[in-house]
């Protein structure tokens, strides 16, 4: 959890308070000379598109943190996004209303791409089996799975996730986000309970939306709130009627992708199993990225894979790809090929997606009989640890557990976040930054991603640009750890 | 008898009048003259205080103990993940071992595929392919990342600037994936509180984003506009608060479901007259309609500005996948926030981008493709014209050919074993591969079912005939006990 000290507190209220204050006066102001002019006849008697409150954070705020020549959000790039990307230049004619790109682009160091394993640009092994499949399969099937859209490539890769992750059956989608939307509609209906983490992620509270069970939240990471919650829930039964509720399942994620912390499997799992509820584990970020063979977060907690009831996974991060899976019991997958609707509905994935897939898969595994899987995620880890340690002694915030890939620093300040994000990139260093909604308002972070195609030198330019922005823009809220130095000056004394 | 009530009476009354006018019923407090009736007013007031300030009797609540939400929690049983198994859901679909284009290959057998959506015959075609992959070499599979953190890829940005020039819009929003388009785009601006009115036979994307909208939607009878101008009228009159909330219209423009094309220029008028919105889906549409492919716009010569909102899903003529959405500058600039399968998802992977400005070149160097696909379909209404049991329910310039049993059965189950059979049949013996519809239990829509064949340009005119001949030789054996 984040400490907030009481000083940052009331100082990122205040500056919240005064962007508002401002967007409300401007916003005033706009009505009153609206209301002068006259409206035009085509829109009469159609209320606006777009209602006052609703657009007043992209209005307002949004634009405000936009407004200067390099901004923060949607940089275009113009090559893959591995270790070292080219970020296009933009520039703005009207106060960042519109922004126009140029022909220019500058070298940056890629610390906000989903890269794990570094399979996001073209690789030896994959690439070629990619254009292959591409030159048979073509780059679509134009056709649902079930009717003609299934192709070897699809079985293959279904067979294989369903080994790499370690249950009997897999399925699989053409997009991560329609995988969480469309299966728990499938699961689930009226009288069924389903209880999810705080802090998932919006694919998942929109698919339990779409169901039409009742959803309930328990506290961030807590076993002991989960249980308290499953007690509850299960004395009382269905609001109003009180009848037993037909089936509740919990949904919670590997590593969250805004904290970086894993989840507390093994805790979750027994209180789970206390309270026969099903469980549901979203590794869109930890699959492939953790563990020692990279198998998530089950391999790197040791828990059997039976535990869990469904597994779901996204391959768009560490196998540079596209897609989602679902991975579970063969009644299971059978009953999902037969009610799912993106199955029966949506266009297969894309073939060549699938190819690459299978072909990470296969280096991951090593069948591909080189050991660069092994050497991947043993680098990824390194990274990983090394650059969060030495952030730490440098005195920043940084959230996230060890092992973990994805580490944000606190910012806090909603000033500081376009402040860094330009900074570091003047410095050649591009970094990903988060703010209300997606994150707490008052807890605005900036999110690093470390990738295994990162090198030791390209880790220690990003850690000396971070510390000299850190210090410019004033977020090393924590005492840094003196630095050596001092120690050899005592054995010299 | 009566003397004596009457001094009864009397006597009472004295007695009244002499509480009446005690002395202290004449006091004078504060100069305010005190009546009689104050005084026995004023104890009407002091009883009543004292009841309210009485506690009421509540039945004690009591809440469960430990161990009794222990009992409950033991005595619980859920349900199965799954219900039981049975032996439809087992049927698994042909699996094809090259790709997807008007022929293909089915378990070693060279078959005539009218199962893919593959309209303009793009699956295949060469261009597409180097594009593809020059992009592959260039930016590898997938973009790593949503569209606000380094997914944008200059493709995008091109691919979004080539559609809406293509349409003649200010500007286009792509999102990766063709069913998300439109149930992300439906929440992104009808909230609570707002009206919807849209066509029954929808299909499950359509229907999705209608509920996560959480707005009032009222259906109204498939492709039928006075049911529709019936439905609009109720809304509206009288009705004042109407003005001021925001009210579409969803259809799309070739349902996937039947086939059916839907009548552009009476809802234009009709959305005039009422002032409602238009969200138009034209995933089968686009690339299909109109002279040059431009949609269901350019088909009935309505201009684009008019419709509202346009989306499309990529994966059918375009042969790509991933969709897009059109509209005016503020439309397509308020998704880049408000969005979620935009805003929380990765984005489209670069090599299906740039297939996608491949497909529309194409589209717009060729328009004789189009007259192809035309005359196609209109070769395959002659050969279907004398089907025993089964009639063509879609629109005669609809690529997607639907055919539906002339005489149903009681239930839609038992039409749809039939029409397996018809379908499985084919496969099997004549290597021809049509499919009937899938429904999903959670599907609402209740149109009827049938056989569906999608019609390519690249099909050949021997490829339609023997399509044709299949069909014909197969539902007679099929029907013969059921016409």
């Amino acid at each position: 959890m984040v400490r907030l000290p009481y000083l940052i507190a009331l100082s990122t209220l205040f500056s919240y308070g005064l962007l508002f204050a401002f967007g409300q006066m401007r916003d005033f102001f706009r009505k009153l000379i609206d209301w002068s002019k006259s409206t035009s006849e085509d829109l009469k008697g159609y209320a606006p598109i777009c209602l006052g409150l609703e657009d007043f954070y992209t209005r307002r705020l949004y634009l405000r943190i936009q407004a200067c020549p390099i901004d923060c959000f949607s940089r275009p790039i113009a090559s893959a996004p591995d270790a070292w990307f080219d970020v296009v230049e933009r520039y703005s004619n009207d106060n960042n209303k519109t922004l126009h790109r140029t022909s220019n682009t500058t070298k940056c160091l890629n610390l906000g791409s989903y890269n794990y394993l570094g399979f996001a640009a073209a690789d030896e092994y994959c690439t070629p089996r990619v254009i292959e499949s591409l030159k048979k399969y073509s780059p679509s099937t134009c056709s649902a799975r079930i009717d003609g859209g299934t192709t070897n490539l699809h079985t293959e890769l279904e067979e294989l996730v369903a080994r790499f992750v370690g249950k009997p059956d897999a399925i699989l989608f053409g997009m991560g986000y329609v995988t969480n939307s469309a299966i728990i509609p499938a699961l689930l209906g009226n009288g069924g309970l389903i209880i999810s983490d705080s802090l998932n992620h919006n694919s998942i509270v929109n698919g339990a939306r779409g169901s039409s069970a009742s959803v309930r939240v328990f506290q961030h990471n807590s076993p002991s709130h989960l249980e308290e919650v499953l007690r509850e829930q299960i004395a009382e039964g269905q609001p109003r009627t009180h009848r037993p509720w037909k089936k509740i399942i919990v949904i919670v994620e590997g590593i969250y992708s805004m904290e970086g912390e894993l989840c507390k499997l093994p805790e979750i799992i027994a209180v789970c199993k206390k309270y026969k509820a099903y469980t549901y584990l979203d590794e869109a970020h930890s699959i492939g990225a953790v563990g020692k063979s990279g198998r998530g977060v089950c391999e790197l907690l040791g828990v059997d894979t039976d535990d869990v009831d469904i597994m779901m996974g996204t391959f768009t991060k560490s196998f540079g790809s596209c897609g989602g899976y679902i991975a579970a019991s063969k009644e299971i997958i059978q009953y999902l090929k037969h009610t799912c609707a993106a199955h029966l509905y949506a266009t297969s994935m894309s073939p060549p997606a699938v190819q690459q897939v299978i072909s990470a898969i296969k280096v991951i595994l090593g069948e591909d009989g080189s050991s660069r899987g092994a050497q991947k995620l043993a680098r990824v880890r390194e990274n990983s640890n090394f650059f969060r340690s030495e952030l730490q002694k440098m005195g920043f915030e940084v959230l996230g557990d060890n092992d973990s890939p994805v580490m944000p620093i606190m910012l806090y300040n909603p000033a500081k976040i376009p402040a860094f994000s330009r900074e570091c990139l003047r410095q050649e260093v591009a970094v990903v930054t988060v703010a209300f909604p997606a994150t707490p308002l008052l807890l605005a972070r900036a999110r690093i991603c470390i990738s295994s195609s990162h090198s030791r030198e390209d880790l220690m330019k990003g850690l000396e640009v971070i510390s000299n922005v850190g210090d410019l823009v004033g977020i090393k809220y924590f005492p840094a750890e003196p630095p050596k130095c001092v120690e050899q000056d005592e054995k010299v004394l | 008898m009566a003397a004596a009530v009457i001094s009864m009476t009397t006597a009472a009354l004295d007695w009244v009048s002499v509480v009446f006018d005690a002395p202290l019923a004449r006091a004078v407090v504060f100069g305010v003259h005190i009546d009689g009736h104050l005084v026995v007013e004023v104890l009407l007031i002091a009883v009543i205080l004292f009841q309210l300030t009485r506690k009421s009797y509540k039945p004690p609540k009591k809440p469960l103990t430990e161990k009794e939400i222990d009992d409950l929690c033991e005595e619980w049983v859920p349900e199965s993940l799954h219900p039981p198994i049975t032996e439809e859901m087992k049927v698994e679909p042909p699996t094809l071992e090259s790709a997807a284009g008007p022929h293909t290959v089915i378990d070693g057998k060279k078959v005539v595929n009218f199962a893919s959506a593959n309209y303009l015959g793009l699956i295949g075609n060469d261009k597409i392919i180097d594009s593809c992959v020059a992009s592959l070499e260039k930016y590898g599979v997938g973009s790593c990342g949503p569209r606000g953190f380094y997914g944008t890829i200059d493709v995008h940005l091109d691919c979004e600037t080539r559609i809406a020039k293509f349409m003649g819009t200010p500007d286009s929003i792509l999102y990766s994936y063709g069913i998300s388009t439109i149930f992300s785009v439906i929440p992104a601006f009808c909230k609570k509180g707002d009206i919807i009115v849209a066509d029954e036979g929808v299909h499950w994307g359509v229907q999705n984003g209608l509920y996560l909208s959480r707005s009032t939607v009222v259906y109204f009878k498939h492709n039928d506009m006075t049911s529709l101008e019936g439905t609009l009228e109720k809304l509206t009159r009288g009705n004042r608060q109407a003005e001021k909330i925001r009210r579409y219209i969803v259809v799309e423009a070739l349902y996937q479901n039947s086939g059916q094309v839907a009548p552009l220029n009476e809802i234009m008028r009709l959305k005039e007259k009422y002032r409602f919105r238009v969200i138009l889906e034209e995933s089968h549409s686009f690339g299909v309609l109109g002279n040059t492919g431009r949609g269901l716009a350019e088909h009935y010569g309505v201009s684009i500005e008019k419709i509202d909102i346009i989306t499309a899903g990529m994966g059918n003529a375009l042969a790509t996948d991933g969709g897009f959405c059109i509209g005016s500058a503020r439309v397509v600039d308020h998704q880049r926030l408000s969005s979620s399968g935009y805003v929380f998802s990765a984005s489209l992977p670069p090599y299906l981008a740039s297939a996608a400005v491949a497909a529309v070149n194409y589209l717009e160097d060729n328009p004789t493709v189009l007259t192809t696909l035309r005359s196609n379909v209109s070769l395959l209404w002659k050969g279907l014209s004398d089907i025993p049991g089964l009639t063509i329910a879609s629109d005669p310039s609809s690529p997607l050919v639907f055919l539906k049993l002339k005489k149903s059965t009681s239930s839609s189950k038992c039409d749809l074993e039939l029409l397996n059979k018809i379908a499985e049949k084919a496969l099997r013996e004549d290597s021809v591969f049509v499919v009937s519809t899938k429904r999903s239990v959670l599907d609402k829509c209740h149109l009827p079912v049938g056989i569906r064949l999608f019609v390519s340009a690249g099909h050949t005119v021997s490829d339609i005939k023997k399509v044709s001949d299949s069909l014909r030789r197969v539902a007679a054996l099929v029907l013969a006990e059921h016409i």
